[in-house]
């Protein structure tokens, strides 16, 4: 392996740790989701079973931010 | 620790021909319709929820517990999504969305029951929705389906969605190009979300299991190195509570899917009613 295949092989990792920060948002998302969620439900219980619906809703719709970067890291890593 | 064999996480995503049969072709265009391991595992899961709903469909008014399972599933369709989200109008889509929520969660559960791993120098199990061909299948076919059937019930006024209301002429234009990109990547969100979810689950159960491995491998060789079980007991256990989570994210991944779906629907069947 010659020099400048190394070097390519390293930033290519750096770069797919880089783009897998991505997910950095979609975690805290998913903990102010869930944390709103418990909030809400804890003080009014009775409506709480209502709007899993929604929360699974919001859930997979901010997860996707986060799955994005992680094909794009996963793109990065394997794909070229 | 240099000369074992490296251990690749991808490697159960490969797709490899189980039965060969003849290319041919229909025009220009040729078809391999070889059978290969995700084909396979789409018909055994086909047979499953055939044989599942041929055994457990009955009439009774006091279920048994096959039939009671049945029902439950198919009220996550008919009472979780279709009646509060869409109303008395979606009772026609019940059948399209509760076939998708099938197929997804069969194919979802598969991949993580059946987890029997290497035999005879094959895998037998696959995870069929971890293939972005599969997911952009089942993502496309939902998003089109829904959006022709827009213009099948609403004609042209079903391009109204694009400008939103309440913003005067000039604002509803500028808006439109942002409102139609937010739209058509639609599937492409849905396709990905499935597809990311079951191939980032299984990327960390194999390397948690090639962790198992290695380090038992190492702790063999004996005096100090023997307290490397620990860690690859450690592993082992990381092994069954990500199986357990991967369960959860089976259901629920199949459970999402039928709920944009029925949201995307909800669009159609309620256009105009100040949704």
């Amino acid at each position: 392996m010659n020099a400048a295949v190394a070097d390519f092989h390293t930033y290519k990792l750096i770069g797919a740790g880089l783009a897998a920060m991505g997910m950095i948002g979609a975690g805290v998302g998913l903990g102010v989701l869930f944390g709103n969620y418990l909030q809400a439900a804890i003080r009014n219980p009775a409506g709480a079973a209502s709007q899993q619906t929604m929360l699974f809703l919001g859930m997979a719709l901010t997860e996707t931010m986060g799955l994005f970067a992680f094909v794009v890291s996963l793109i990065i890593l394997f794909g070229s | 620790m240099a000369n074992q064999p490296a251990i690749d996480p991808m490697e159960q995503f490969q797709i490899h021909k189980i039965v060969d049969l003849p290319t041919f072709h229909i025009g220009k265009i040729p078809v391999d319709m070889s059978i290969n391991n995700s084909v396979l595992t789409m018909i055994v899961g086909a047979v499953l929820i055939v044989l599942f709903f041929a055994l457990t469909a009955r009439r009774e008014i006091v279920p048994n517990r096959g039939q009671a399972v049945a029902e439950a599933l198919y009220n996550i369709i008919d009472r979780v999504l279709v009646g509060p989200i869409l109303g008395p109008h979606g009772r026609p889509y019940v059948p399209y969305l509760f076939t998708l929520f099938m197929v997804i969660l069969t194919l979802n559960l598969m991949s993580v029951v059946f987890a029997v791993g290497n035999i005879a120098g094959q895998s037998w199990t696959f995870a069929v929705t971890s293939q972005l061909a599969v997911t952009a299948t089942l993502a496309v076919l939902t998003f089109f389906s829904v959006f022709i059937l827009g213009f099948i019930k609403h004609g042209p006024k079903f391009l109204g969605l694009f400008f939103p209301s309440g913003m005067g002429v000039i604002g509803a234009i500028l808006m439109a190009p942002i409102e139609m990109l937010s739209y058509f990547v639609r599937p492409v969100t849905l396709a990905m979300r499935l597809f990311g979810n079951m191939l980032g689950g299984h990327v960390v159960m194999s390397l948690f299991g090639s962790f198992v491995v290695a380090l038992a491998i190492v702790g063999l060789s004996g005096g100090m190195a023997t307290l490397a079980f620990i860690p690859s007991a450690l592993s082992f256990a990381m092994i069954v509570a990500l199986t357990g989570l991967e369960l959860v994210v089976a259901v629920l991944q199949a459970f999402v899917f039928a709920a944009l779906a029925t949201v995307y629907l909800n669009e159609v069947v309620n256009f105009g009613h100040g949704h």
